[in-house]
């Protein structure tokens, strides 16, 4: 009975896993530790592996273009995460108050997410364009004066770049929210209220707090989307003007890709993922560990 | 047996299979961008001269990118071992493959057919390493052109500029007649051919070449560059604002719809002329930029040989690239494509104005040294250089605080960029 239990082989379960453990290894960690060696090489065209040392790095620091795509990662990331998570929040809490048409309106909400980023920058950048789109519109209806041209303002573009994305992602961010919404007891609400808690008192003190888990995987997801943001960027701006709104994603493929610099571009994936882990391990650490 | 190198067994199968096969028909296998409509009929043609000979043609077509794509795609080709008989790889690019050992020497086709004498000095230059021929050039495309919709000129009372002073005076007049001057596509590459065209026409062949082939920090940064950024920032004005991002057949569309007077670019943008059922001389005017009407910057696209293995497909590769210089062909391509041909001994009486006078130019440039190549479509420095000084160059542009003293500066760091 005993062996019967444990299956006929107790080693078949470890071997259906064992490809997947193995591709993931070889493809996602092998690769990272590949990319980080490079980083250290003199690769141009294509790899090379004379070793070079920090030679990338000091280079990487001293471009400017680089210094630019890492400001406006700092400018873009916590616009786009805070902005996609508040948004998305603040719509949640209002379609959990029992509306008419909720589904519908739940659904237009999370459309944006089933567009790609290269439909949503293409849409926004007509729309944000000053001779196609919003100006133009505001100055055809007889506002004359109207002006929006961040898109085209290397200053401002960075700032168009986080209103689309942040378009695209509250819509995902307010559906998960939305479901933990409803996962929350209507007993702790009902006592609240009992207690004469006003229904803002009760989100801020009771329901928003005990999201926390959905916050976790949230920021999770949103914050990877920051930092990978590739897409977006080409079609809304491809960068410009100029190299206004390159994001390190950008850069890389730009140095890696078609400048022939492939240990530059090694170097500053190599940032990137530290830039990530810097963020997501403290985190997670924090999340996962034991509740004493 | 094991002692002798196997390149030298090589050699050896390889002049067997030589004298065996020498007339067995191969396969050429062609890493190309050309995917329009109108390069994919260029390159249709080559297809065919190819059959004719016996061969089969493998179209290995990337879309995309202007050739970014395609560059992608031939890494992993040829790290994998794996490289195609030919690929389109132009300028600096072909050094920089042939540095990593990878493309194969053709020299033999290219004494017999001679194109020392068939080719300008420094087309054939850059087609070699270490003085064997490695590419084959298929066209030229003169970049220093200005398009100009006549009838808006007209409208505006302007006349043609020759000079860069009469530049401003006939945008000046554009501008009051209510037309943007000059269309423009703010993207980097496009930014640098305005650009280096300005610099072309205020300092002439010999500043171009030391400030932009030499790289010279002198150079970069002296009067005469200080001088060719302020005139480049100053035709800012008279673009609209709707510029950035736009692609340059849209701002072609602009000249041919006369919403704007203007364009600077190169050659192909008479193929957008041509769709539009627009007749050179009469419904648009091609000159030669401001002050450059008698150099020619060019960009010559070519393909570049890989080293293949079998006789079979290295007698294939070799006719391909005495198909790709052959008359015939040079013809029927440049006439589909807009550009002109490459090497002489091409008639010319099927092109039309606009292509009679950019081959005459050639031909004249090459002879008083005023032949050069245009660093924004990647034929004068590497692209690790290329890349940084578009970047400085877009920049400055953009941005309207930056100074042209800041940009010069930020110019000679770019240009040391290896």
């Amino acid at each position: 009975m005993q062996t019967r239990h444990s299956g006929p082989n107790p080693w078949l379960p470890r071997l259906v896993v064992a490809p997947g453990l193995a591709l993931g290894l070889l493809f996602i960690y092998g690769l990272m530790a590949w990319n980080g060696y490079l980083s250290f090489s003199a690769s141009r065209l294509m790899p090379n592996y004379g070793f070079v040392g920090w030679a990338q790095y000091e280079a990487l620091l001293e471009n400017d273009r680089f210094r630019v795509a890492m400001t406006n990662l700092a400018i873009f990331g916590p616009l786009f995460i805070g902005g996609a998570m508040a948004l998305g929040l603040l719509l949640a809490i209002l379609l959990d108050q029992k509306v008419r048409a909720e589904g519908v309106l739940r659904t237009i909400y999370l459309y944006p997410m089933a567009i790609s980023f290269i439909v949503t920058g293409t849409a926004w950048k007509w729309m944000l364009n000053p001779t196609t789109g919003l100006e133009q519109v505001m100055r055809q209806w007889g506002f004359a004066d109207f002006s929006f041209d961040w898109l085209v303002d290397p200053e401002r573009a960075i700032y168009c770049v986080a209103i689309a994305g942040v378009w695209q992602s509250a819509g995902f961010v307010m559906a998960l929210f939305l479901a933990a919404l409803r996962g929350i007891d209507d007993a702790i609400i009902k006592a609240a209220q009992v207690d004469g808690a006003s229904l803002p008192r009760i989100y801020w003190r009771i329901i928003i707090p005990s999201l926390r888990p959905v916050f976790f995987s949230t920021l999770m997801v949103v914050s990877h989307l920051a930092i990978k943001s590739f897409d977006l960027v080409m079609a809304l701006t491809a960068g410009g003007p100029g190299y206004a709104t390159d994001l390190p994603a950008t850069f890389m493929y730009a140095t890696a890709f078609t400048r022939g610099q492939i240990g530059l571009g090694a170097a500053s994936a190599t940032v990137m993922l530290a830039t990530v882990a810097a963020i997501v391990v403290p985190y997670l650490y924090s999340e996962l560990r034991p509740r004493k | 047996m094991s002692s002798i190198p196997a390149s030298l067994i090589g050699l050896g199968v390889a002049a067997v299979l030589g004298l065996s096969g020498a007339a067995r028909a191969g396969e050429v296998e062609v890493l190309h961008y050309w995917t329009s409509g109108s390069e994919a009929k260029a390159t249709a043609s080559l297809k065919a001269s190819l059959q004719a000979k016996g061969h089969t043609w493998r179209d290995f077509a990337v879309a995309g990118g202007a050739g970014d794509a395609a560059m992608t795609v031939l890494k992993s080709r040829v790290v994998s071992g794996n490289a195609p008989s030919a690929a389109q790889i132009k300028g600096p690019s072909i050094q920089e493959w042939a540095r990593e050992g990878v493309l194969a020497s053709i020299d033999d086709v290219a004494k017999a057919e001679q194109w020392d004498s068939l080719l300008p000095k420094v087309v054939s230059d850059a087609m070699k390493y270490k003085g064997s021929y490695v590419a084959v050039p298929v066209n030229v495309h003169r970049i220093n052109w200005l398009w100009i919709n006549p009838a808006v000129f007209k409208k505006a009372n302007a006349k043609v500029p020759t000079t860069w002073d009469e530049f401003f005076v006939a945008a000046e007049a554009l501008s009051k007649a209510g037309v943007t001057p000059l269309a423009h596509g703010g993207q980097s590459w496009q930014d640098f051919t305005t650009f280096e065209i300005v610099a072309l026409g205020l300092g002439g062949p010999e500043f171009y070449k030391k400030a932009f082939i030499e790289r010279d920090p002198a150079s970069l940064a002296g009067p005469t560059m200080e001088k060719t950024l302020e005139t480049f920032k100053r035709l800012k004005a008279y673009t609209d604002r709707g510029a950035n991002g736009r692609d340059w057949n849209l701002a072609t569309a602009m000249v041919i719809k006369g919403e704007a007077g203007m364009q600077l670019m190169g050659d192909w943008a008479k193929g957008e002329f041509q769709a539009a059922g627009k007749v050179a001389g009469k419904d648009f005017l091609c000159v030669a930029a401001p002050g450059t009407a008698k150099s020619f910057s060019y960009n010559i696209d070519s393909f570049a040989m890989f080293q293949v293995k079998g006789a079979d497909k290295i007698k294939a590769q070799k006719d391909l690239a005495s198909a790709i210089m052959a008359p015939a062909f040079q013809e029927t391509f440049n006439l589909n494509k807009g550009s002109i041909p490459v090497r002489a001994g091409v008639p010319l009486d099927k092109f039309d104005d606009c292509g009679k006078l950019a081959a005459k130019d050639f031909a004249d440039s090459a002879k008083s040294a005023s032949l050069l190549p245009s660093v924004a479509h990647g034929m004068a420095v590497p692209a690790a250089a290329e890349g940084a000084m578009k970047d400085v160059v877009s920049q400055f542009w953009n941005a309207d605080k930056m100074t042209a003293k800041d940009a010069m500066s930020k110019l000679v760091a770019a240009a040391r960029t290896r």
